[in-house]
């Protein structure tokens, strides 16, 4: 099979997808056929297209098709490189386990019918693989236009809720605003040529001035969509108002396609690369990371908490990406090639772990109905499979060994202490500040992830009504023990993925990890050289294994297995109940002290004299009122403005008519002289 | 590997699993000393353990498998840590497993999991102590990590048995920022092991106590499992610091000979940064737990530090 019929096969399976959707809309409410077929069909379709992907990934080269429909002059152009084939397998592979899931998550509810949720969910999943293989300015386009309104629809599946209405609108506009950047990005690059193919755009070589702007716009474009700083706003509003799956599909996969655009114009069609871009990436993602986890630490709503975590996780991505840019504007290749390797490793490892924990808080949220931290709690003894999965994802969102977080943070990190050989002294100096971020990044992730895994699965139950939650049906099960199979491999087979992203990163920065990593077998991984730095995430876990079980049969031969039940201990305190637990507010309080100039807080502290003491504090996003309200404001005020000229009646209309028209007069009169 | 590697392995983990209980008598004993009491002799900490395992375990009726598994983890995270770190020969198998940056990550595995594990009885003390307990990490755990960087550039290089070997056969230099390093360590290593200024391990005040709220509902094998634990992590963060400051006289080659000739210094070094430990505790009072992020944050600035210094003098140099 060749390079071309991989590429069929991404046709087919996007029509596939395509078909599924309006057979959805055949059968409107016919609920059991639309969640128990159509849902896993268009789950083996994905699989389908990661196989395929996979295929003409390890081919290597390029297929490129052209499509008879479209403008007139500019057909369809597609074309399917290692870069669209590696984020193609990331697609495919996180969509299986979200539709599997989705099978069994739907239920009938008030908002949008079955069949219409269908055709929405799979024109979103065929709206995202075209993105990933056009290769021209046009079709990215539309494929991109597509891929934001289908997914606002889906967010807005609950449409009754004012609410949810509202974080829609706020998700469309944001998108807006950053496709008339990748408009304008697309139209500089063309250079006057007419010519919208990507084709013709690699072959132009811009000046510095018109690249950077084009650059510029490409990462307010993309930035949009992935939620960089300050434009994230939409993100911890979106992904709450959408349903679990829909906020997998988007946390997890639709963020990446940002990432996909941004690594498609900033590395392939932009020819050259100037040093600042990379600074620029760098401090925007690093800014953006410390940010995003900071909110996510003091948030009370678990999805609000893991759109936050997802800021954060897209700001590494940028500062990885930013790094390989920097050592890619300096010649030193192979570094870029080891930074970008952190990135592209990042976008598999969150694309299939934040999948996991949003399907897992869509779980949660049927069991429970309750999203919010304060009311959940103990749900490990009620719902097993559903805590042990999301612990899984919460042990790699952590960034800890042998799980696959933690390979992107340490290939991150060795790529971040190849850098004291830059040629510029300021930007040395640079380095020690971003890694140091970087390191309490990655800290305060483990402090989210844990305050998210213990206060909804651990402890007491916090409500009376908890203690009837049910687990996971099993669509729900197979869909998420999917996703964690996959985030277990990623982390102790981390060759494999490396030998997978080479290709791509041979394409973007001419060099690869895969020579090196081929020398030092398949479970450690050497970006260069084993004396420089090695890391075997199998030994690693075999050495934890040993020891567990080394302690386990030493405990059991010479001691005794006794083990008694009784009352918890609490330091012998009688009156303990589910109320003295410390609350998701709690939890957060010392990152509230120490962040303090982070947010904009509104403290309500009780008076000693309250007969009714309230304790409450509303934490907010500082850019929500310093940056968009201001906007608000001012666009509030032109629109009065052009208001006052609108007086609804007929003769006033007819004044301005006359008066443009003398105005008119004038100016031509004026020109002919 | 070979098998002289895999012996010298065992005998360093075994020397390590052995020694850590003494470790922390040591620093008791001493503190007692310095105090003017007699102190319980440095074989306690054995005793206790004897005491807890014969015990029986006692266990909140709602504790999840997590709760039971916890220990079980942590004990052997703790003694793959010790494993990791070259303490008497650099010549460890498993030392290519996990470098610096793994090990930091095997100490944040086994912190996450105590305070998990403290969070699923689901008692008042339990999730203070969680709180708390990563409230430290989250500060102390990126300064680690700087502090290692800062040797890892030294070494160009984040394996920690080529930061020792670099250390010990180049010409002995002063290297500036790792004296910013040290001293930085020696605030982690403190806030880390939950000694005096951050936490007291011998008191179960709930104002201030971190560690002894976390291991609050154990009791019997599991609590014996994780004093041993935090034993071997003394032990373990006692070897970061002499492998990264003074790593003169570790055995480079690997024989069984030249490990027994490396187990009297690196007993020697133990028991006088032993020293030091009991005269920090012993000099310096309790703080209030709302200053401990001051306390870190000097900590982290400090590695910070020390690796600007690095990169400056070195930009000086070329």
């Amino acid at each position: 099979m060749g390079n071309s019929q991989s590429l069929d096969l991404v046709l087919w399976v996007i029509s596939v997808w395509l078909f599924i959707g309006l057979l959805g809309i055949l059968a409107l409410h016919r609920f059991t056929f639309v969640a128990r077929i159509l849902f896993p069909l268009g789950g083996v379709a994905g699989l389908v297209l990661a196989l395929a992907a996979f295929h003409s990934l390890i081919n290597g080269g390029a297929s490129n098709r052209i499509l008879p429909i479209g403008l007139p002059q500019l057909h369809f152009h597609l074309s399917l490189d290692a870069l669209s084939s590696f984020f193609l397998i990331v697609l495919g592979v996180a969509v299986f386990g979200i539709s599997i899931f989705s099978a069994g998550y739907f239920r009938k509810s008030t908002g949008t019918a079955p069949g219409l949720l269908c055709l929405e969910f799979h024109f979103f999943l065929a709206s995202m693989a075209l993105v990933l293989i056009s290769s021209d300015a046009y079709m990215f386009m539309v494929a991109w236009e597509s891929m934001a309104l289908s997914s606002y629809f889906l967010v807005t599946a609950n449409h009754r809720l004012p609410k949810i209405r509202a974080a829609g609108f706020l998700y469309l506009l944001i998108a807006h605003i950053g496709a008339i950047a990748l408009l304008l990005c697309f139209g500089v690059l063309q250079a006057n040529t007419g010519n919208y193919t990507f084709a013709n755009m690699r072959m132009q070589s811009l000046s510095p001035f018109w690249a950077s702007v084009a650059f510029l716009l490409a990462v307010f474009g993309f930035g949009a969509k992935a939620g960089i700083l300050p434009l994230h706003i939409w993100l911890p509003e979106a992904h709450p108002a959408a349903p679990s799956p829909v906020s997998a599909l988007m946390s997890g996969v639709m963020l990446k396609m940002a990432i996909y655009g941004m690594l498609r114009v900033g590395f392939d069609l932009l020819r050259i690369h100037i040093w600042w871009w990379g600074v620029l990436l760098l401090v925007l993602g690093l800014a953006t990371a410390l940010f995003g986890v900071v909110f996510a630490a003091v948030q009370s709503d678990m999805k609000r908490l893991l759109a936050y975590s997802s800021i954060e996780n897209i700001g590494l991505l940028f500062a990885a990406m930013g790094l390989a840019l920097l050592f890619s504007s300096y010649g030193m290749n192979t570094i870029a090639a080891l930074a970008l390797t952190a990135c592209l490793f990042h976008v598999a490892a969150h694309a299939i772990f934040k999948s996991l924990l949003f399907l897992t808080t869509g779980s949660v949220l049927h069991a429970t109905g309750q999203r919010n931290l304060g009311r959940l709690g103990g749900l490990i003894r009620f719902m097993p499979w559903v805590a042990w999965l999301a612990l899984i994802g919460v042990l790699a969102s952590s960034g800890l060994p042998p799980f696959s977080g933690f390979i992107s943070e340490w290939l991150l990190l060795q790529s971040f202490l190849f850098t004291s050989a830059l040629p510029q002294p300021f930007l040395n100096m640079l380095i020690p500040v971003a890694t140091a971020s970087i390191a309490l990044t990655a800290a305060l992730a483990g402090y989210v992830m844990v305050k998210f895994f213990g206060v909804v699965f651990l402890g007491q139950p916090r409500e009376e009504k908890l203690n009837q939650a049910h687990d996971a049906n099993l669509f729900e099960k197979i869909g998420m023990a999917w996703l964690a199979i996959i985030t277990i491999s990623l982390g102790l087979a981390p060759n494999f993925i490396i030998r997978l992203i080479d290709p791509v990163t041979r394409v973007l920065v001419n060099q690869g990890l895969a020579a090196q990593s081929k020398s030092s077998g398949w479970w450690l991984l050497t970006p260069t050289s084993v004396e420089r730095a090695s890391y075997g995430p199998l030994y690693f876990l075999l050495g934890i294994a040993g020891a567990i079980t080394l302690a386990f049969i030493l405990v059991r031969i010479r001691y005794h297995a006794r083990l008694r039940r009784s009352a918890a201990w609490g330091g012998g305190h009688p009156w303990a109940n589910s109320r003295m637990q410390d609350t998701a507010e709690g939890y957060g309080q010392p990152i509230r002290e120490v962040f303090e100039t982070f947010f904009s807080m509104k403290k309500h502290l009780p008076k000693p004299e309250d007969t009714e003491p309230r304790y409450q504090v509303i934490v907010e996003d500082k850019f929500w009122n310093g940056l968009y309200m201001p906007v608000v404001r001012a666009t509030e005020f032109i629109s009065s403005i052009v208001g006052r000229l609108q007086r609804g009646r007929i003769s006033i209309y007819l004044l301005y008519s006359f008066i443009t028209l003398i105005f008119l007069l004038i100016l031509v009169t004026g020109i002919r002289k | 590997m070979t098998l002289s590697q895999f012996l010298s392995q065992l005998f360093a983990t075994a020397v390590s699993l052995l020694l850590a209980p003494l470790m922390l008598g040591w620093v008791v004993q001493l503190r007692a000393w310095l105090q003017n009491r007699r102190g319980p002799g440095i074989f306690q900490p054995y005793r206790t353990l004897h005491k807890l395992f014969n015990k029986d375990s006692v266990m909140a009726g709602t504790a999840s498998p997590l709760f039971r598994f916890a220990p079980y983890l942590i004990f052997g995270c703790m003694l793959l840590a010790s494993a990791i770190v070259p303490t008497l020969s650099t010549d460890l198998p498993l030392a290519k497993a996990a470098d610096a940056i793994a090990l930091v990550g095997l100490f944040a595995l086994a912190r996450i999991f105590i305070s998990l594990a403290a969070m699923d009885v689901g008692t008042a003390f339990g999730t203070l102590g969680a709180r708390r307990e990563m409230f430290v990490g989250f500060l102390a755990e990126p300064a680690l990590l700087m502090v290692l960087f800062t040797s890892s550039l030294i070494a160009h290089s984040t394996s920690l048995k080529t930061i020792v070997i670099t250390q010990t056969h180049k010409s002995f230099t002063i290297h500036p920022s790792l004296i910013f390093a040290a001293f930085a360590f020696i605030l982690i290593f403190l806030a880390e092991n939950a000694r005096i200024p951050v936490d007291n391990p011998s008191t179960h005040l709930e104002l201030t106590m971190i560690h002894e709220a976390l291991i609050l509902e154990y009791s019997g094998r599991h609590l014996a499992l994780l004093e041993w634990a935090s034993a071997l992590k003394l032990l373990a963060y006692s070897s970061i610091g002499i492998v990264l400051f003074l790593p003169w006289g570790i055995s480079t080659k690997g024989s069984i000979l030249s490990l027994l000739y490396a187990l009297p210094i690196f007993i020697l070094k133990l028991l006088i940064f032993g020293i030091v430990i009991a005269l920090i505790e012993t000099f310096s009072a309790k703080m209030r737990i709302f200053r401990v992020p001051e306390f870190l944050t000097i900590a982290f600035l400090l590695a910070v530090i020390g690796m600007l210094t690095y990169i400056l003098l070195g930009v000086k140099a070329s």
